[in-house]
């Protein structure tokens, strides 16, 4: 179904027993039809956020409206609009493939002859109609997470929440979740609200990325934008001659300053961008120099959250207090 | 999409409970074999207590067939909870939370492998004390009041277990507290009736144990007949229990899935 | 030698220790014995009123010696889950590198469960004087009993050991309790041998239990039977039980 609210959040906060702020007031807006990449590090308050805008989890502060509904107040029109693949791929290992959508689509109130039409064309879709009526504890994780994506379509929703969807996924079956995730976004019009710890995935899939760290916000825009934000691309030439170093660097220096590069290379921040690459190989070729390596360094989201926050996205969550795995508050 | 009526939810989450339930047999299997080992046991051994002066029946086996049902209430108690603990870890909870599911379809529905697995033991206690040569004073009707009871201690039990789970979210924190239900079991009227126990602490003990009076109300099918006092009190007690942890288990549901 | 007892003295300590300072491990072992205690000699004293019944030291007494036993044999089990334990942690791992003598590895679990049941048959003791017991032994017998409760409590551990070391995971745990369970209810654990009729009659007269249970009352009453006959059981399922383990541990050392 075509997302016409999108996701909008306003000062949106959870704090957990102990003072411990998860989410520290953050403000969001996913355009509808868009996919968003909420990026961060473990620990960051990437599944806090999503737990409470599937409304699994009542904000302590803030407000947030998905599919143009209060998260606190209109809950169940938020579910009835929205699909969730959260962090876990939440199966009972006992059913099979057929039995989960059998009772997802039971659940959310479809006529009998609906409920195995929609099973078997959500089964094509992800490719487990082999593997329907085996038990889900024989699956492997890949086979898994496309259940686990299946069932959160069951009932069609416009807006599509995945949390970290391709942790711990093989290349092949990642690069499937992402055909798929975007072709919901692309032809069916999808909102998809994707939180990730992988930068290529946010690169690749998002239109715009959110960077969260300490529950708030340090960047937000799309992909291009933040990294050309913090810098242009660099370029690094190894000679295959080391007595070739100094005309390298003379050659290099005509298309930008000199960065600092690796000790048997020569680097230059290129004023032109990455469009200057071709000029920069034409150049050295004209004055007959031979080259070990060239490689062109483009800024990452990596670079984005350094410049944001001093520290590395990657590795960044592991040491640090995981709010992420704070449990669901002990009902009093 | 609308949510649909309790009825038609309860139906399928208790299909899903009682699939489960009856795919493990690991957990399954045990719930029948070891009540029916320790009555064996305990009737070999304590037969000769039926010469016990004041001993209300001729047959041990006749008075300990009570104690099986109760104790297959308890594996009720761990295998809902654990079940119910799983989905909590598993994030299976999370999924059925964002569906249109009633709060109370779930808890229901849950406890309908329970009341399955119920159902299937105290047929088998049940034919296996008769092909023992057990005949209930109450007769056919009596055999049938004999399953309802068991069933409904079984309930009481499991709502328990499911309680333990939506608190806990550990299945091997209720694991842990199996024991703790065994004592009560050891605490009561199972191996003889509570004016045989002579021991004054132990036998004020078991008049205060409610577990007593669940068995005494079963016993007191097979071979007193019709106890009204007995039955009341069984059932009575049976029927609290039941409230208390089911209403008990609503609220840490509610506590648990804390959706708007 | 002194590689073996080195390695024997570091497990047991840690073993030792580990119970001693953590009251979720301590507390149920001495508390389900004590539990099994009350619900047998007080629950079921009028027992003891059965025509034919005449157990000198009295009803308490007569259970006192079967929690004694029970509690050396599941005292020994529940040293086995420990060991299955360690196995899943991969600690055990750690132990079978650092270990010159592995042989001591098992050693120094035996002294584990050896500490933990004395401190809870001490326990049991304690209660059950304190609830009227008479003990009609004498200093002798009463040795020859915590001797035989010793081989008991080594025996179930060697048998749980060799177990935990075959499987190497805590799920093993049934298949180390239910034998042992079996064997101590299938004796004369209610009233005696005499008194029981029927399929249980037949099966605790051959039952090996029954002979250290019925040897262990008739040292505690100081009216001696059959004990040695109890001794050579139990003798004989340490020495079984001993190569069991050692393959456990050869099994152990071959998965890596």
């Amino acid at each position: 179904m075509r997302d016409a609210h999108g996701i909008q959040a306003e000062g949106l906060a959870r704090e957990f027993k102990g003072g411990i702020r998860a989410v520290d007031g953050i403000d969001l807006s996913v355009a509808p039809g868009e996919i968003f990449g909420f990026l961060g590090p473990n620990g960051a308050g990437k599944s806090t956020t999503v737990h409470m805008l599937t409304t699994l989890l009542p904000p302590t502060a803030g407000t947030a409206r998905v599919a143009g509904f209060d998260v606190a107040h209109e809950g169940a029109q938020v579910r009835s609009a929205i699909g969730a693949a959260l962090q876990e791929a939440a199966l009972d290992p006992l059913l099979t493939g057929n039995e989960h959508l059998r009772l997802q689509t039971a659940l959310h109130g479809m006529p009998k002859a609906e409920r195995r039409r929609r099973s078997d064309e959500l089964l094509e879709r992800v490719g487990l109609t082999e593997a329907a009526d085996r038990k889900v504890r024989t699956y492997s994780g890949g086979m898994k997470r496309r259940l686990d994506l299946a069932l959160a379509l069951v009932h069609g929703p416009s807006i599509l929440f995945l949390d970290e969807p391709t942790t711990g996924l093989d290349p092949q079956s990642r690069n499937a979740l992402w055909t798929e995730v975007a072709r919901l976004a692309r032809d069916d019009g999808v909102t998809v609200f994707l939180t990730t710890q992988y930068l290529e995935e946010a690169d690749v899939l998002a239109d715009r990325v959110g960077i969260i760290d300490h529950g708030k916000i340090v960047a937000d825009g799309t992909p291009a934008a933040l990294k050309a934000e913090i810098g242009r691309p660099s370029v690094e030439a190894i000679p295959a001659e080391p007595a070739e170093r100094a005309a390298v660097a003379r050659t290099l220096e005509r298309f930008g300053a000199s960065v600092p590069g690796s000790p048997k290379g020569v680097a230059v921040r290129l004023d032109g961008g990455e469009e200057q690459l071709a000029d920069v190989v034409r150049a050295l070729d004209a004055e007959g120099l031979h080259l070990q390596h060239l490689q062109l360094h483009a800024p990452t989201l990596d670079d984005v959250f350094l410049a944001k926050t001093g520290r590395s996205l990657e590795g960044a969550g592991d040491d640090e207090l995981d709010a992420e795995s704070e449990p669901e508050p002990v009902p009093a | 999409m609308t949510s649909g009526p309790l009825l038609a939810q309860v139906v399928h989450l208790g299909r899903r409970s009682v699939l489960r339930t009856l795919r493990q047999p690991v957990n399954v299997v045990p719930s029948f074999i070891f009540p029916l080992i320790l009555l064996a046991v305990n009737v070999g051994g304590l037969e000769s207590a039926a010469r016990i002066p004041g001993f209300p029946t001729d047959s041990y086996l006749d008075f300990a067939l009570a104690f099986t049902f109760i104790q297959g209430a308890l594996f009720a108690t761990t295998n809902a909870g654990t079940d119910l603990a799983r989905d909590i870890q598993t994030g299976f909870l999370n999924r059925l939370a964002l569906t249109p599911m009633k709060s109370a379809a779930l808890l229901l529905g849950q406890l309908a492998g329970v009341i399955a697995l119920a159902l299937i033991q105290a047929t088998l206690y049940l034919t296996i004390g008769l092909v023992a040569g057990v005949r209930p004073e109450s007769g056919v009707l009596g055999v049938f009041v004999i399953v309802f009871l068991g069933v409904l201690i079984a309930l009481g039990f499991g709502a328990i277990g499911a309680f333990l789970a939506l608190r806990t979210g550990s299945g091997e924190a209720i694991q842990a507290l199996f024991p703790l239900f065994f004592v009560f079991l050891f605490m009561s009227s199972m191996n003889l009736p509570r004016n045989l126990i002579e021991i004054d602490w132990f036998r004020t003990v078991t008049t205060i144990n409610p577990v007593s009076y669940l068995i005494e109300g079963i016993r007191s099918l097979i071979i007193t007949g019709w106890d009204a006092q007995a039955l009341a009190l069984g059932f009575g007690l049976a029927g609290g229990i039941a409230a208390i942890a089911l209403a008990a288990a609503s609220i840490a549901l509610r506590g648990r899935l804390a959706r708007s | 030698m002194n590689s073996f007892v080195s390695v024997a003295r570091a497990v047991a300590w840690r073993g030792i220790h580990n119970a001693f300072t953590n009251p979720s491990i301590l507390v149920p072992s001495l508390l389900f014995p004590l539990f099994f205690f009350t619900a047998f000699a007080g629950g079921l004293s009028r027992v003891s009123d059965v025509p034919g019944f005449d157990f000198p030291a009295g009803y308490t007494a007569f259970q006192f010696v079967f929690v004694f036993l029970q509690s050396a044999a599941f005292g020994g089990i529940f040293n086995g889950f420990a060991i299955a334990r360690d196995f899943e942690s991969g600690f055990a791992r750690r132990l079978l590198l650092a270990a010159p003598r592995r042989t001591g590895i098992i050693a120094g679990y035996a002294l584990v469960a050896l500490v933990r049941w004395a401190a809870t048959a001490s326990v049991v003791l304690v209660v059950a004087l304190l609830s009227g017991m008479e003990v009609l032994g004498d200093p002798a017998q009463l040795f020859a009993l915590a001797l035989l409760g010793l081989l008991v409590n080594v025996a179930a551990l060697l048998w749980a050991a060799g177990v935990a070391m075959r499987f190497r995971t805590l799920q093993a745990g049934p298949l180390m309790q239910v034998p042992v369970f079996l064997t101590l209810f299938l004796a004369p654990v209610y009233v005696p041998l005499e008194l029981l009729n029927g399929w249980i009659h037949a099966v605790a007269s051959v039952n090996p239990a029954t002979f250290l249970l019925e040897a262990g009352r008739g040292l505690f009453a100081g009216e001696p039977t059959e004990v040695g006959a109890a001794f050579a059981i139990a003798l004989g399922a340490v020495a079984l039980l001993t190569l069991w383990a050692l393959r456990g541990l050869k099994s152990a050392e071959s998965a890596g």
